[in-house]
C-alpha cells in the first residue's frame, strides 16, 4: 500500500481510541519490573554463562601478544574468544570499525576479546588476568589539529546563487566559528545481549532500536544466512541512536556461546559505554550570514567539520541551515577528517543538535549586529518554501506562529535586551529564543494483524519501543481500525520473525509504524467484509461488530475459524494518511521553538535555564 | 573483583586490630566508593571487616559545647540533624551539595573523609597512575585536567579530593577521633588528616594501618553566616570545579576553605586576614603557589569570583 495521495475520510477519523489520553499499555509491566530487558530474559534460556568484554587499552596500534593462560586457568572460565580464535568474521553494513578488534586496534576500548565463565564475577575476574602487549602507534584524536586534512562530503552540500559575492556585498556581516565537543551515550540500560545457538540457528535477545538492520549485520558478521538469525528486542531501556546498530555485545555473546556451547549473556560495563559504542562526534562550525540593514538575509553559509574512523560519516550539522531561513544565496558544506576516536554516529537529533545550536547562536549574534529583536529577525526571514527550490512548498510550516505564541506566553515584551539588567537574588535573569526543527522522515513499515475467534486483535511487527510508546500507539491504531476496545488488542514487538517495520530512529518510528499497522488493518477489514458478504466500502467496524446499512454481524462469531495474516508495507517517502495529509512532493518537517528564561549567577558564572510552559 | 572473605566487627578496637593483623584487610561501612573500586580491581582487599554494627551512629553534645558525630552517621542523617542545620550550616549545605540522595543514604561520615582522592586516570586501569600503582607515572599530567588540582600538586599526582563534606569540616576545625590496633585512641585535627600528594600520592591520610575512625567532633558553634557554594559542570551529581565553604562574621572577618583545587580541602589561615580587603586579595593569598595546567587555569579566577559571590551573599 502506498500513501501518495491526500487523505480521504478513513476509520481513524472516528478518534474513538486514537488521540485519547490513555495510560501506556506496557506501563504496568515496566513499573512492576516485569518487562524483560535484554539481560533479563531469565526464562528464555537455561543455564546461561556470562561474558565479560575486554576493551583495548590503547587508542591506536597493534596487539603484539595476548597471554590467555592465567585467565583460562581461572575458576569458572569456559571460553575466551579473541580475533585470533574467532574464525573469519565479516563486517556489518552499519558499523565502521570492527566489533571485535585485533591485532590492529582502531580505537580505545575497541573490544578485543570476551571471557566466558560460569558467573559474571568469575568472567570479570578472569578478564583482568588477560595480559595484552601492544605496540602503540601515533593516532589523530584532535579535530582542530585534523581540520585542514578534512575532505568535502557531498551529503548536505548546497550551493545556491552566489554566496561569496552576496556575502561580500552585504551591508551587515557575521562570520563566526563555533565548536561542540564529543559526547557519549550513557543510557540507563547498557548495550546487552543473550545469545543461544540451536544447531546452526542463532537467537539473540538484545536491546536494539532497528531489529532488521541488526539481524542482517549479525548474519553478515558471522558469515551466515540472515534467515538463521533471530533477534528479539521487546523492550529497550533507552536507545537515543546509540542502539540503532549491531554492537559488540550481540556479536561477542554469539561468539562466546558458540565457543562455550552454552547460552551466553553480556552487558557492556559502564566504562565501555563511552568508547566501545558510537558517540556524537565533535564539530567545528563556521557560519556566515549577510543581511541588509532591513534585516533580510541575502547570504547564508554553514560549514561544518567533524571526524570519524576511516570510511565513517560526518555529523550532519549544516542540514537544518538549508531550510530554516530564507536567503537567495546559500552555501552548506560538510567536511570529514579521519580520526582514531571511537566511531561517530547518531545521538539524539544527530546533526540538528549541534548544528541548530550554532545556527541559532549565529542568528542571535546577527540580530544583535542589526539592532533587531531576535524574534522579529527570525520572523522576517521565514520561508514557506524550500529556499533551495522555491517550487517545493512545506506541507505546513508555522514557525512564525510558534515564535509569536512563545513570545506572548513568556512575556517577551517585558524583556530587557541589554545584558545584566534584570536580577533575581543572586541570579541575573534574561530571556532568549531559539527556533528548532527536525526532519520528518518516513520509512517502509510492515505489520501483521490477526483477528481471532474471540474477537481479539493481535498485531505483530518488528517495531521497537524505546520508551517512546510504540506499544500503545500501535494498539490504538489497531483498536480504532478494527472497532474494538484497547482491551481486545495485543501488540507484540521487536522480534525479527515478525514483519519488518521502520524501527525506532530518526523520528520515523511512530508515523511509519502506525501507518504500517493501519495498512494491514485496511486489508484485514477488506477480508472480514468479504467473508461476511459486505461491500468493503460500506462496512463499519464498531463495538466489536461489522455493520453495513442495517445489517450487523458480531465478527467474533462469524469469524470463529478464520485467521488472517497480511503483511503490508508503506512506501518510501510517504507518510500515514491520518496524521499528516501528505502529498509526496511536500516537505515534512516538525517545527518547534524554545523561549527560555536564562538565569546567570554573577560572578561565578553558573547558569540555569527555564523553558516556556 | 577478586574473591574476598568477610566478617562483622564487634568492637572498634577489635576491628582495628583485625585489619592490622590480616594482610589485605579493609574496613567497609557504606561501601559507596570501595565497592566501585573493587569492581575495577583498583582496590582488591582479600578480607572485608564490616564496621556497620559498631553503634557509632549517634550525634551527641560534647562537654565543650560542640558535637561529636559518630563515624557511621549517614550523610543524609547528618545533613538533616537540627543541631547541625542550626549551628553548623556550612556542613549541612556541603553534604547536600555532594553525591546523590541514594549515595548520601549509604555514605558515612568517616567513609566520606576516606573516599579516594582521585582523577579519571586513577579509575582507568589501562593508564599509569602513581596513586593506583606507585611509581608507574601520572597520565593526568599532560592529559585532560579540567577537573584536577591547581595547588599543592606534585610531579607525581594532580588529583583532587572530591569531598564537599571535608571542605566544611576543614572550615569548622573538626577533629577526627580514632582507635588504633593497640586500642589507644588519638585526635587528629582535620588540617592534618588529609595529605598532599608529594612523592607518595597513594597515601592520602594520616591514618596508620588498621587505625579506625570512631567519630568526628565539631568545636562549639562559632555563629556567623555559613555558606557552601559549589561550581560544577552539571548542576547535580558532579564534583566541584571549585567550591567555597565559608563562615563570615558580621565584622567582615571570615574563615574560608576551598574544594576542587587540591589533593585535600584547601585552607590557608594566614590568607583569611585578607578577606576584609576583598575576594581578590584573599584568593591571591590562598592560591599564591598555584601551578595550574592550561586546562584548569580557569580555576584561579573562578575561585576569586566564587569567593566574591560568597562574601557578597554573606553581606546580604
Amino acid at each position: 500500500m502506498q500513501f501518495d495521495t491526500p487523505a480521504t475520510t478513513n476509520p481513524i477519523d472516528q478518534l474513538k481510541v486514537v488521540g485519547k489520553p490513555l495510560d501506556r499499555i506496557d506501563g504496568p509491566l515496566k513499573t512492576t519490573g516485569r518487562a524483560p530487558y535484554a539481560y533479563e530474559h531469565h526464562d528464555a534460556v537455561r543455564d546461561p554463562a556470562y561474558g565479560y568484554v575486554i576493551g583495548a587499552g590503547i587508542a591506536k596500534g597493534r596487539i603484539t601478544g595476548m597471554d590467555l593462560s592465567a585467565a583460562r586457568a581461572a575458576p569458572g572460565v569456559l571460553a575466551i574468544v579473541t580475533a585470533e580464535n574467532a574464525g573469519p568474521l565479516g563486517k556489518g553494513q552499519w558499523n565502521t570499525a570492527k566489533l571485535l578488534g585485533g591485532p590492529e586496534i582502531d580505537h580505545y576500548h575497541q573490544a578485543i576479546g570476551v571471557v566466558v565463565a560460569e558467573t559474571f564475577e568469575q568472567a570479570r575476574a578472569a578478564a583482568s588476568l588477560v595480559r595484552v602487549d601492544y605496540a602503540a602507534a601515533e593516532g589523530a584524536f584532535d579535530l582542530a589539529a585534523a581540520r585542514d586534512s578534512a575532505k568535502k562530503v557531498d551529503q548536505s552540500a548546497t550551493a545556491v546563487g552566489d554566496f561569496e559575492g552576496a556575502f561580500a556585498a552585504a551591508p551587515v556581516q557575521l562570520d563566526a566559528t563555533y565548536t561542540t565537543p564529543d559526547q557519549s551515550h550513557a543510557m540507563m540500560e547498557p548495550h546487552a545481549s543473550i545469545a543461544a545457538w540451536d544447531g546452526d540457528r542463532l537467537v539473540v535477545w538484545t536491546s536494539n532500536q532497528m531489529v532488521n538492520w541488526s539481524t542482517g549485520d549479525l548474519a553478515r558478521t558471522l558469515n551466515m544466512p540472515k534467515e538463521k538469525v533471530r533477534l528479539i528486542s521487546p523492550f529497550v531501556g533507552g536507545g537515543f541512536g546509540g542502539k540503532l546498530f549491531l554492537r559488540t555485545d550481540a556479536l561477542l555473546a554469539a561468539l562466546g556461546a558458540r565457543a562455550a556451547r552454552r547460552p551466553v549473556k553480556i552487558a557492556l560495563a559502564r566504562p565501555l559505554m563511552m568508547n566501545n559504542t558510537t558517540h556524537r562526534p565533535a564539530t567545528i562550525q563556521r557560519i556566515r550570514i549577510g543581511a541588509g540593514q532591513d534585516g533580510r538575509i541575502t547570504a547564508i553559509a554553514h560549514e561544518s567539520w567533524s571526524g570519524d574512523q576511516p570510511g565513517g560519516q560526518p555529523e550532519i550539522a549544516a542540514d537544518q541551515t538549508r531550510l530554516l531561513y530564507a536567503g537567495a544565496n546559500r552555501l552548506t558544506q560538510l567536511r570529514l577528517a579521519v580520526l582514531d576516536l571511537p566511531e561517530g554516529n547518531a545521538m539524539r537529533a544527530p546533526g540538528e543538535a549541534p548544528g541548530l545550536m550554532a545556527l541559532e547562536i549565529a542568528m542571535d549574534e546577527m540580530a544583535e549586529k542589526l539592532g533587531i529583536d531576535p524574534i522579529e529577525f527570525r520572523i522576517s526571514n521565514d520561508t514557506q518554501v524550500d529556499p533551495n527550490n522555491p517550487d517545493r512548498p512545506f506541507s505546513q510550516r508555522q514557525l512564525v506562529e510558534c515564535l509569536r505564541i512563545g513570545a506572548e506566553r513568556f512575556g517577551w515584551d517585558r524583556r530587557n535586551a541589554r545584558p545584566g539588567q534584570a536580577r533575581d537574588g543572586r541570579w541575573l535573569t534574561g530571556m532568549g529564543v531559539a527556533a528548532a526543527f527536525r526532519n520528518n522522515l518516513v520509512m517502509k513499515s510492515g505489520a501483521r494483524v490477526r483477528l481471532d475467534s474471540r474477537g481479539e486483535v493481535t498485531v505483530e511487527t518488528d517495531m521497537t519501543d524505546i520508551g517512546t510508546g510504540s506499544y500503545t500507539i500501535i494498539a490504538q491504531t489497531a483498536a480504532e481500525m478494527m472497532g474494538v476496545g484497547m482491551d481486545k488488542v495485543t501488540v507484540r514487538l521487536g522480534d525479527s520473525s515478525f514483519p519488518v517495520s521502520a524501527g525506532s530512529g530518526g523520528q520515523w518510528g511512530a508515523n511509519s509504524s502506525t501507518a504500517g499497522v493501519y495498512a494491514a488493518c485496511v486489508k484485514l477489514r477488506d477480508a472480514v467484509a468479504q467473508k461476511v458478504g459486505f461491500n468493503s466500502a460500506d462496512a463499519v467496524f464498531a463495538d466489536g461488530q461489522v455493520r453495513a446499512g442495517n445489517r450487523s454481524v458480531p465478527h467474533p462469531v462469524e469469524l470463529r475459524s478464520r485467521k488472517l495474516s497480511i503483511p503490508i508495507s508503506v512506501g518510501p517517502g510517504t507518510a500515514p494518511t491520518f496524521l499528516y495529509s501528505p502529498i509526496r512532493m511536500l516537505h515534512f518537517r516538525l517545527f518547534g521553538r524554545m523561549v527560555v528564561q536564562g538565569r546567570f549567577s554573577h560572578p561565578d558564572h553558573q547558569r540555569r535555564v527555564r523553558l516556556t510552559p | 573483583m577478586k574473591p574476598f572473605t568477610y566478617e562483622r566487627a564487634t568492637s572498634p578496637a577489635g576491628a582495628a586490630a583485625a585489619v592490622a593483623r590480616t594482610p589485605g584487610a579493609k574496613f567497609i561501612a557504606g561501601g559507596t566508593n570501595l565497592l566501585d573500586l573493587m569492581k575495577l580491581q583498583i582496590e582488591a582487599p582479600t578480607h572485608l571487616i564490616d564496621v556497620n554494627g559498631l553503634s557509632l551512629d549517634r550525634i551527641e553534645p560534647t562537654p565543650e559545647g560542640g558535637l561529636r558525630i559518630g563515624a557511621l552517621v549517614r550523610n543524609t542523617d547528618l545533613a538533616a540533624d537540627a543541631r547541625i542545620r542550626r549551628d553548623y550550616g556550612v556542613l549541612a549545605r556541603a553534604l547536600l551539595a555532594g553525591a546523590s540522595g541514594q549515595l548520601r543514604n549509604k555514605a558515612t561520615t568517616a567513609g566520606n573523609l576516606l573516599q579516594r582522592t582521585r582523577c579519571p586516570y586513577f579509575y582507568d586501569t589501562n593508564m599509569p597512575c602513581n596513586k593506583r600503582q606507585p611509581g608507574s607515572g601520572c597520565a593526568a599530567i599532560g592529559g585532560i585536567t579540567r577537573q584536577l588540582a591547581v595547588i599543592g600538586v606534585s610531579e607525581a599526582c594532580i588529583a583532587t579530593n572530591p569531598s564537599d563534606m571535608a571542605v566544611a569540616m576543614r572550615v569548622l576545625d573538626a577533629v577526627v577521633e580514632t582507635v588504633r590496633p593497640d586500642g589507644s585512641t588519638r585526635r587528629i585535627p582535620i588540617e592534618e588528616f588529609h595529605r598532599l600528594p608529594g612523592e607518595t600520592p597513594h597515601i592520602e591520610t594520616a591514618l596508620e594501618p588498621g587505625e579506625l575512625i570512631t567519630a568526628v567532633t565539631l568545636p562549639p558553634p562559632v555563629g556567623g553566616t555559613q555558606i557552601y557554594r559549589k561550581v560544577r559542570d552539571r548542576a547535580s551529581y558532579a564534583f566541584a570545579l571549585v567550591s567555597v565553604g565559608a563562615i563570615v562574621q558580621r565584622d567582615g572577618t571570615a574563615r574560608v576553605a576551598l574544594g576542587g583545587v587540591a589533593h585535600k580541602p584547601w585552607r590557608v589561615e594566614a590568607a583569611e586576614a585578607e578577606i576584609p580587603r576583598g575576594a581578590k586579595a584573599a584568593a591571591e593569598a590562598m592560591l599564591a603557589d598555584a601551578r595550574p595546567t592550561h586546562d584548569n587555569a580557569f580555576k584561579i579566577p573562578l575561585v576569586e569570583r566564587t569567593l566574591g559571590a560568597v562574601l557578597a551573599e554573606a553581606r546580604g
